[in-house]
């Protein structure tokens, strides 16, 4: 419903595909909400370079299966600055690689909407987007000032330059994710079930050694655990956590008896409090 | 699109006056519920050590307040949706603000919930707040109430307190019509009654919050109805297949069902029914579907498939409540656009029968309704749209107003009942019409709207004009703003409800004028691109000439010819156009006079000649 009316209310609509589980489904929803015809707008990726190699695979392998045309986006004057997580800290980095990349890529294509997978239980934040989100034409975001939206109607109006973010999975809760993703059989980077990985042990967090870029610290040594991944990003930044469920059920059931939330292994979240919410008016997702 | 659980969904708000509790409240369900995970436990311990309100003890209300703003305020400012389960239900919160100005966030999340959870400071009694937000959310359609009287333990959890808020409830809540109500005491703070039984309260024998929430049935509120398919999209991905998608919001459908389409009321019947499971024989409300039909029709994104044998009507009048929101008062007459699903049309408010008082729920004549007001209303559609009452169908019934240059959705309406023009104007048939007057004139009636700055010259060409046309023989009327002013509108000032009733008396004469086969002139400053549209949609397609004398500003001014600049500059004239009000000028006027360079002459002869092309004189 929410997809048809982003399709039907915008001229030049843009599907945000980040290789999450998240994307995943929504991708799913939106073949299925348009068949027999393709989605009718464009995929983006913005690709930071520090993704999981993993992840980079899949993605080609599923665009190639599906028969679609994916946009990917790097900031390149970023990667010559030589901007990375590690020598940046993950506040500069997340600015100039992501947010800034993201922009990038939306004003040069002129997408007018950008459709996301953020759901309202992941962040505090989050819990008060609206559908469509409006963004000024310097894609901020004005959380005191939003639209109301009332009912299912969704308010698309904007004037030239000016975009809206839509939130499809608004509503959805993480369980609700996996759930739908057990039952429709969806499928996803291996990098979500547990096997054997190499990790290294670093500020709290269980980062997995992915490439020859991460340079060990005195004192840390790479060990092989079993872990698996909640959430993906840049595999610098994203932490794992140590399981055994191994198969979509088994993650249903470790997550009806889990105690820790979804984000708590993102670096991004925890720079200072009230922290996403900052980056989100600065044009985060 | 949401995902389908077996155990029910149950959708409800919170709402009450600031400092109520609401956001300790949920938070402290959150945590009953075990939904608060470790690290967000933590962080809510870390928090309340460093400046909770709760003092020492853990301030549940962090875990929901999440913007910094208010987490600065010690208010919340916004509606936050939060999730949680039971074993016997998903729950999706709103919690929605207290805070005056932001009353429209409440109406927000009524819209989209089945129960609303009132909160009262027991020590404080019932506040007008509680009775504002009762109205609004049972106006919304809320057939559930809980009235939570909280922070009992401030009041020594005191029967006697708890009875009389209950009461004197009870008998505010007669005026609310259908509803059923459930008074609960508590404390958010400690959680009594929350989801256990309070010790401090044993004489209460009712249920708990959370047992509540649980058993409460909202099965009936949906009234079932006739399918109804609002068309969102129409899904062509080659010749052979055309497909008309969308969420069925009432009723059920099968393949070979008779149907019809509104507006048009063109009959087919279903071919095929898609699902997002793929083909289907039959669907229900609430599902996403696409359906073909068996014959070719012309249906587009707004049109209603539905029952053949019991359609919506369609109407482009109807009365309906409508909450403002938006600092800017509604102003009868002015144009808004209108979206009722996937239908969007022109509209105006043409009378406002009343505005609501909260305090005493009563009614009052107002000309405008002002912000967080709601008002019974008429309203005015540039075409007809599909709708049901919002009581029968609130998907249907319930539309939003949306400013056509900010964009921004300023009001939300629910449709009472449709008027039919027929049934409560009738128009007496003429014998000699407008084309037989016109006819014995040799003229083509038509209204030339000159807009522009105060001494463009405006007036002055429009009389070089009126004596060229009626030179030629013409039948010409020319109305002049300020002379205006003197008669017809003395009664009426400058505020932007009296302009906007003049633009609508000069354009409502300016009608009656070319009925009768005039040429009519208006010459009038009219700085609002809405008044200009409003005016131009009082007369049929063509008949509308609007003129823009596009004279700088430096030059009106130079001239000031009546000294008015000089007065606006001295602060004498206050809302003067060009100096401290705006001027829009037209995007596309018919006739476009560069005027700063050419003489009065010119420009008149360079109207007539336009008019001729156009074969109006």
């Amino acid at each position: 419903m929410i997809l048809r009316e982003v399709a039907a209310q915008f001229d030049n609509p843009v599907l945000m595909y980040s290789i999450g589980k998240d994307s995943a489904v929504l991708l799913h929803l939106a073949m299925k909400a348009f068949a027999p015809a393709k989605p009718p707008f464009a995929l983006l990726h913005v690709d930071t370079t520090w993704k999981f190699r993993e992840m980079i695979a899949f993605r080609d392998a599923l665009m190639a299966e599906l028969g679609l045309d994916l946009i990917v986006h790097t900031n390149t004057a970023g990667v010559e600055a030589g901007i990375t997580p590690f020598s940046h800290g993950s506040a500069r980095y997340t600015d100039v690689m992501k947010t800034a990349a993201l922009k990038e890529a939306l004003s040069l294509h002129g997408f007018d909407v950008a459709i996301g997978g953020a759901r309202r239980d992941e962040e505090a934040s989050r819990a008060k987007e609206r559908i469509f989100s409006f963004r000024s034409a310097n894609h901020r975001w004005d959380a005191k000032n939003q639209r109301p939206e009332l009912w299912n109607l969704l308010n698309g109006r904007i004037n030239p330059g000016e975009s809206v973010r839509a939130f499809p999975m608004s509503n959805w809760t993480e369980l609700d994710v996996w759930t739908y993703i057990e039952a429709e059989n969806i499928p996803l980077v291996p990098l979500y079930f547990a096997a054997k990985r190499p990790v290294v042990k670093r500020d709290g967090m269980l980062v997995m050694v992915d490439d020859d870029r991460m340079t060990l610290a005195e004192g840390e040594k790479v060990e092989e655990r079993m872990v698996r991944f909640r959430t993906l990003g840049c595999y610098p930044l994203t932490g794992a956590i140590e399981s055994e469920a191994s198969t979509v059920s088994e993650i249903v059931d470790e997550l009806t008896h889990s105690n820790l939330s979804e984000r708590a292994n993102r670096a991004i979240d925890h720079d200072e409090a009230g922290s996403m919410e900052k980056k989100k008016q600065e044009g985060y997702f | 699109m949401t995902v389908a659980q077996e155990k029910g969904l149950l959708r409800f708000l919170t709402c009450g006056s600031v400092d109520d509790g609401k956001s300790t409240l949920i938070g402290h369900l959150l945590f009953d519920c075990n939904e608060v995970s470790e690290d967000g436990f933590a962080r809510l311990h870390a928090q309340s050590q460093a400046g909770g309100r709760a003092g020492a003890e853990l301030d549940y209300s962090l875990l929901v307040d999440g913007l910094m703003a208010e987490r600065e305020q010690g208010i919340t400012i916004d509606v936050a949706y939060r999730y949680f389960s039971t074993p016997k239900r998903k729950f999706i919160v709103a919690d929605t603000p207290g805070h005056e100005q932001y009353t429209r966030n409440m109406a927000t999340g009524a819209s989209n919930s089945d129960l609303a959870i009132l909160l009262v400071d027991a020590s404080k009694g019932l506040q007008i707040q509680t009775k504002r937000h009762s109205k609004i959310v049972s106006m919304m359609g809320i057939r559930h109430l809980v009235l939570a009287v909280n922070k009992m333990d401030l009041v020594n959890y005191r029967q006697d307190v708890f009875d009389t808020i209950a009461a004197d409830y009870a008998a505010f809540a007669q005026k609310l019509g259908d509803c059923d109500i459930q008074a609960i005491p508590l404390s958010a703070l400690a959680g009594d009654n929350l989801s256990a039984h309070s010790e401090a309260m044993t004489w209460y024998d009712g249920p708990t919050l959370l047992d509540h929430l649980e058993t409460v049935d909202t099965s009936h509120d949906v009234k079932v109805s006739a399918f109804r398919l609002p068309v969102q999209w129409v899904n062509r991905p080659n010749a052979n297949f055309r497909g008309y998608s969308g969420t069925i919001s009432a009723g059920q459908v099968a393949v070979g069902d008779a149907v019809r389409i509104g507006p048009s009321g063109a009959l087919s019947k279903i071919a095929s029914i898609l699902t997002p499971d793929g083909e289907a024989q039959n669907a229900g409300i609430g599902e996403a579907v696409t359906v073909t039909l068996a014959d070719e029709r012309d249906i587009s994104r707004g049109n209603v498939i539905a029952a053949a044998d019991d359609p919506p009507p369609a109407s482009d009048q109807f009365a309906a409540h409508v909450i403002w929101m938006h600092q800017q008062p509604l102003l009868p007459g002015r144009q808004l656009q209108l979206r009722l699903g996937a239908q969007s049309v022109n509209a105006a408010v043409t009378e406002l029968k009343y505005v609501i008082n909260y305090e005493d729920n009563s009614h009052k004549a107002g000309k405008v309704l002002g912000f967080n007001e709601t008002g019974y209303c008429n309203l005015a559609l540039d075409h007809p749209v599909v709708f049901d009452t919002f009581e029968n169908n609130r998907d249907m019934g319930s539309f939003i107003l949306v400013d056509k240059l900010s964009n921004e959705t300023v009001g939300a309406g629910m449709i009472a009942f449709g008027l039919r023009r027929a049934d409560n104007v009738h128009w007496q048939a003429m014998d000699v019409d407008k084309q037989a007057r016109a006819a014995l004139k040799g003229q083509k009636p038509c209204v030339l709207w000159f807009t522009g700055l105060s001494g463009s010259g405006k007036s002055t060409i429009a009389n070089l004009l009126e004596k060229r046309l009626l030179a030629r023989g013409g039948h010409t009327y020319l109305l002049d703003g300020d002379n205006v002013r003197h008669g017809l509108n003395r009664d009426l000032g400058f505020t932007d409800a009296d302009r906007v009733e003049n633009i609508r008396r000069i354009g409502e004469v300016s009608r009656l004028m070319v009925d009768a086969g005039l040429l009519v002139m208006v010459s009038f400053i009219s700085p609002f691109r809405s008044e200009r549209r409003l005016a131009r949609q009082m007369v049929e397609e063509g008949e509308f000439v609007e003129v823009f004398v596009d004279t700088p500003l430096e030059i009106c001014e130079e001239r000031d010819v009546k000294g008015l600049y000089k007065k606006a500059r001295a602060g004498k004239i206050k809302n003067f156009t060009g100096i401290d009000s705006p001027y829009e000028a037209p995007e596309n006027p018919e006739i476009h006079l560069h005027a700063a360079d050419k003489t009065p002459e010119e420009l008149a002869e360079e109207v007539f000649s336009v008019l001729e092309a156009k074969g109006i004189v």
